[in-house]
């Protein structure tokens, strides 16, 4: 322990400065989190609040979770917000890949400028994000208007459209969360990139490889973290998101994330909404316990790098 | 490689078309004529007169920066002690639980951060009697929370990356330990406090879901004001709404980036000058 370490312990400062933001996040965090895994086990009662626990209601209550299972409206959200956020996940990679590639490729102050434009959006409202595409996917708007015409243009007449229906679709939830999330994706996969070295390219050009051959054989594999990294900072809010389908979502074909706000606000079925929400959390715990550990691996890997 | 990388290139051009041509649409329609805000109609500022004049708006905008200064100020103090607590203190009594919870909120959807904090106040309510009302004062505890998180995670990758050789070498040459807090430590940090805050601060501005949750009566945030009008479609006076956000947030980030540029080429100057002067 250094002298300061030391210094801190022997005053106390070192049990203030943990015990702080420790004793908030358990008040309000923590405490929060276990109200919902308790709610999701209680019965639903037409008191205020409209929960029972214990007393004339059974201790533990699996009925949510059984239903969970029997009612196919959770199934089919679940697989819903899977899909959606599959897609978009894989889109966004097939778009911002390339993207982060070409920023590594343009000259040190372009790449400020264009790596400034790509935070940029971030900075406006996420809403009003949403908004935009609302305006452009309307009926009557220059944006539809255009892609009609095209679609008019290549297809036989007898499938002519007035307007492309976009809005409330599964295809809106899908575009606007490509477009909201894809800064997610580029910077990781800009980062992991940049840091490669150009040798290992024109070693591969040297021995003879076409340029489609390096990508696939030297600059692919040393992406996967980036790519990884990327996947899950998208799909993990994706597959949770509620403003986005609730603005341009199908609402015959609602998101997981608008059952449980429904079920909370709408039905006052506290512990259902809970037992959703567990079992999203649950969903999650897979694909963001692959995201610490290959984010566990590559700060070793950069500590290691960085020893003499 | 000489060769030019033309698909990456066409690519990257595309991907800002796409970033850019719905900002850019909605700034142009907000000088519409026209009511049927996707119809053009002529030329107009007729929707920022009726932006300007309308209260709410600007009670919304007040209501949305206090929350956002107070909860970004608390959220970097406490995020900062968290973030020094996880890189200096190596080991103490529930190390792990608390890596846990400055991980967990990052991740966790904010519809179950939402549902998870109204049920908390609510039956705080029922059993200590607080909070009274929710409104101001449960939306800025709840933004503190998860915000926080965001500034510990910055903090402690600054710490990490610290040379924590200069803080002993402080000490041999005699500083007191708050000298050394004070004279290096915090100079070190303070770009990552700095970012921190502006994080915590932005979160806290365009914050909606778990601000739906734990808002009450009367307490009416900008992003509320906007996601409630924009719930029944979509309106020509949002359009100059936002269109004033992003000529704000343009401006802003510009300033920022000549500042840091400026700064960058002082200290660089200052570098050349510094070794000529050892020559």
């Amino acid at each position: 322990m250094t002298a300061l370490a030391q210094w801190f312990h022997r005053r106390g400062w070192r049990d203030l400065i943990i015990g702080i933001p420790y004793a908030w996040l358990i008040l309000f965090f923590l405490l929060p989190f276990l109200i919902v895994v308790a709610m999701s086990l209680a019965t639903r009662t037409p008191t205020a609040p409209p929960f029972g626990y214990g007393g004339d209601n059974p201790l533990i209550n699996p009925a949510g979770y059984a239903r969970l299972f029997t009612d196919s409206l959770y199934l089919r959200a679940f697989l819903t917000s899977l899909i959606n956020a599959g897609v978009a996940t894989v889109l966004c990679l097939l778009l911002g890949y390339p993207m982060a590639l070409a920023l590594t490729r343009v000259s040190k102050s372009w790449r400020t400028i264009l790596l400034m434009l790509v935070i940029l959006p971030f900075w406006t409202s996420f809403l009003l994000r949403v908004y935009a595409w609302m305006g452009l996917m309307g009926r009557n708007s220059w944006f539809n208007g255009l892609l009609t015409d095209l679609w008019n243009l290549i297809t036989p007449q007898a499938w002519a459209l007035q307007s492309i229906p976009m809005m409330n679709t599964n295809f809106a939830v899908v575009l606007v969360m490509v477009y909201t999330y894809l800064p997610f994706m580029i910077l990781p996969l800009y980062a992991n990139l940049e840091r490669l070295d150009p040798a290992l390219d024109e070693a591969a050009m040297d021995l003879g490889s076409r340029p489609f051959q390096v990508f696939r054989d030297v600059t692919l594999p040393q992406s996967i973290p980036g790519i990884i990294a990327g996947g899950l900072l998208v799909f993990i809010p994706a597959a949770g998101e509620l403003v986005i389908p609730s603005l341009v979502g199908d609402a015959a074909a609602p998101m997981i994330g608008r059952i449980i706000s429904d079920e909370f606000a709408q039905a006052r079925d506290w512990p259902m909404a809970s037992t959703v929400a567990v079992a999203l959390l649950v969903l999650m715990v897979g694909p963001t316990m692959i995201y610490s550990r290959f984010q566990a691996r590559a700060e070793g890997a950069e500590t290691d790098g960085a020893k003499p | 490689m000489t060769r030019r990388p033309v698909f990456l290139i066409t690519v990257l051009c595309f991907g800002f078309a796409f970033f850019y041509i719905p900002i850019l649409s909605m700034v142009v329609y907000s000088f519409n004529g026209s009511r049927l805000a996707t119809v053009w109609g002529g030329f107009s500022t007729k929707w920022y007169v009726s932006l300007f004049s309308n209260r709410q708006v600007g009670a919304a905008l007040l209501l949305s920066l206090q929350i956002a200064l107070i909860s970004a100020t608390m959220a970097t103090i406490l995020g900062a002690m968290a973030g020094i607590a996880l890189a200096r203190f190596r080991r103490f009594r529930g190390r792990t639980l608390f890596s846990g919870l400055v991980t967990a909120p990052l991740i966790m959807p904010e519809v179950i951060t939402g549902i998870s904090s109204l049920m908390f106040f609510i039956l705080m309510a029922q059993w200590v009697g607080w909070p009274g009302q929710r409104g101001f004062t449960t939306i800025t505890l709840a933004h503190i929370t998860f915000s926080m998180v965001f500034v510990t995670t910055v903090v402690h990758a600054r710490m990490l990356q610290m040379d924590r050789a200069i803080e002993e070498a402080a000490m041999d040459l005699g500083a007191r330990p708050w000298q050394v807090l004070r004279d290096v430590t915090l100079p070190v940090i303070s770009p990552a406090l700095l970012s921190g805050w502006l994080l915590a601060f932005t979160i806290s501005l365009d914050d909606v879901v778990i601000t739906s949750f734990t808002t009450g009566p009367g307490a009416t945030t900008l992003p509320l004001l906007i996601w409630s009008k924009v719930k029944l479609g979509v309106t020509p006076d949002i359009n100059a709404l936002a269109s004033l956000i992003v000529l704000t947030v343009g401006v802003c980030v510009a300033l920022a980036g000549l500042v840091m540029n400026r700064a960058e080429k002082r200290r660089l100057a200052e570098e050349r000058l510094a070794y000529r002067s050892n020559e």
